[in-house]
């Protein structure tokens, strides 16, 4: 079970800075060969995570990469922390990118790399070297995930679910104001996966940090919807409170178009025949 | 339908010049920008200078070697046999010291750099540094660029001595060629047009080693089939690259030196 240490000291709210979501999609499209986004419009609140969903290549991924301006769309806007990216160049989007954490399905831990060296990347980056303010960051980003023990071990000497988390705690340690999950459950025994989505709404319950997650896992998207992280107990519970608010929605793509989006009882409510069929 | 398109191919290879050229721009321009790698710049010098250096010593030594042997016969028909130095030397600094390090490098870390950056590339490591606000050609790029000129430079310096070594112990030993007489010939022999020859080019193959290696590697995709399929293109583009540069270089640098 996760602890509840704090992954850094001076961590901050993310639900500061007014109402204006943190990233809003204006009608994006992306062709490759053929259309894969078209007409795309959403916002992420402050401090809500939105689930996107969809079958296989209908775009999910695409949108996460796309807010964090690994792509360009080919027509619409995209605005993340009050910036319009389209219009950026790739040297502004270095700057913008350092408040966005993104854990990669395939975790994309650097390999060369040990897990102190992959989670303190991006302080590495700024100070060069591994001093002993990131070595004590790095520990309290990795008790997070509980994976304290790994610190010098190499990304090839762990399991898949490890690296997941090492992934987890490499995009939390600079306390970014947006996390972008990309399935990060996908390919994990069922065990294993409630472990991250644990992880997840801990992140979610204790730091409100806005975040949009890819996922295939309806079983993981509605326990997302469905439980809280209880900072007593130390462990993710169900919701029996319906006055609490999990500040988590649902985002429904087909053929690369938006054709739901609301919460989890709004989602169980439609009539839609592909999206029940999608539900069943 | 059609199977090929002439115009797709067309858009395709001139896409592929486009984007080598801004990234080979981007890797000088690197240069003058913070931050810089000077960790990494170091470490691909290791790994492309004292790396290469058994291949290119032993490259050199029989290179040399070789070329007193096979002109021995030619030159003693003419009774100049004592030019066995002057002419190792010539072709050892103007043209064998660098096309010779050069292709061996390139077989040896553009594909290297290929293979590497391919992987991260299919991993997506790259996407991950990008992810993290890194510059992926300033923190990837630009260090090999830089050491594989660098070295390079010096790496022909070192097959140029060796290749005159390899060709004075055939002289001495095997021709009974004088060895004040070799080496005078071969020092003698040598203008300032030919040392500036023999040391332009390797930092021109250098460059082109590095930012071939690291384009490919950067363009990989379709998983472990297309990182080998980058790290052969590598090989094969940056090899020819050499060879076409290096004519066009020589007859650049015979007209500007007035040869």
């Amino acid at each position: 079970m996760p602890g509840t240490d704090l992954p850094v000291a001076e961590r901050k709210p993310s639900l500061s800075g007014g109402a204006a979501p943190i990233i809003r999609f204006d009608d994006v499209a992306i062709a490759f060969d053929h259309p894969v986004l078209e007409g795309v419009s959403f916002g992420l609140p402050r401090g809500e995570t939105k689930i996107l969903m969809g079958v296989s290549g209908t775009g999910k991924t695409l949108i996460l990469k796309l807010a964090l301006g690994l792509l360009k769309p080919d027509s619409g806007k995209i605005i993340v922390c009050g910036e319009e990216i389209t219009s950026m160049r790739e040297e502004q989007l270095f700057d913008l990118r350092r408040n966005i954490g993104m854990v990669f399905q395939e975790s994309a831990l650097f390999d060369s790399l040990n897990v102190e060296e992959n989670v303190a990347y991006r302080l590495i980056e700024e100070t060069g070297d591994v001093t002993e303010e990131i070595h004590q960051r790095v520990l309290e980003a990795l008790r997070f995930v509980e994976l304290e023990h790994t610190v010098f071990l190499f990304p090839s000497e762990l399991s898949g679910g490890m690296r997941r988390r090492v992934g987890i705690a490499r995009a939390i340690i600079t306390n970014p104001e947006v996390l972008l999950y990309d399935s990060p459950t996908g390919g994990l025994d069922p065990v294993t996966s409630n472990t991250i989505i644990e992880l997840i709404v801990k992140q979610r319950d204790l730091y409100r940090t806005s975040s949009l997650m890819v996922t295939h896992r309806l079983q993981d998207a509605f326990t997302m919807a469905s439980h809280y992280f209880d900072r007593e107990q130390n462990k993710m519970l169900p919701n029996t409170d319906s006055s609490r608010d999990l500040h988590t929605t649902f985002l429904i793509l087909r053929d690369g178009k938006v054709i739901f989006e609301g919460t989890a009882p709004e989602l169980l409510r439609n009539h839609d025949p592909y999206i029940r069929e999608y539900l069943s | 339908m059609p199977i090929f398109s002439l115009s797709d191919f067309a858009k395709e290879q001139l896409q592929a010049v486009q984007d080598y050229s801004l990234l080979a721009g981007r890797s000088v321009s690197n240069l003058f920008a913070q931050p810089r790698y000077f960790a990494d710049t170091l470490l691909q010098a290791d790994l492309v200078g004292v790396g290469s250096l058994p291949i290119v010593v032993l490259t050199g030594f029989f290179t040399g070697a070789v070329l007193a042997l096979q002109t021995s016969s030619t030159l003693q028909q003419f009774g100049s046999l004592s030019l066995t130095g002057q002419l190792v030397s010539l072709s050892m600094v103007r043209e064998l010291g660098p096309v010779l390090t050069g292709l061996m490098v390139a077989g040896r870390n553009s594909s290297g750099m290929a293979s590497e950056l391919g992987s991260m590339k299919v991993t997506e490591q790259i996407d991950a540094m990008r992810a993290m606000g890194v510059d992926p050609s300033k923190k990837l790029v630009t260090p090999r660029v830089f050491a594989a000129v660098v070295m390079l430079f010096f790496l022909s310096i070192i097959s140029d001595l060796v290749g005159l070594t390899g060709g004075f112990m055939i002289s001495y030993l095997l021709l009974g060629l004088d060895a004040n007489q070799y080496w005078t010939t071969a020092y003698q022999s040598l203008r300032f047009g030919d040392v500036v020859m023999g040391l332009t080019k390797p930092a021109i193959f250098g460059f082109i080693i590095a930012t071939i290696g690291c384009y490919y590697g950067l363009s990989a995709k379709g998983g472990t089939q297309g990182v080998g399929r980058a790290t052969t293109q590598a090989v094969v583009a940056a090899s020819v690259l050499i060879l076409v540069s290096d004519f066009f270089l020589t007859r650049l640098l015979m007209g500007f030196f007035q040869y």
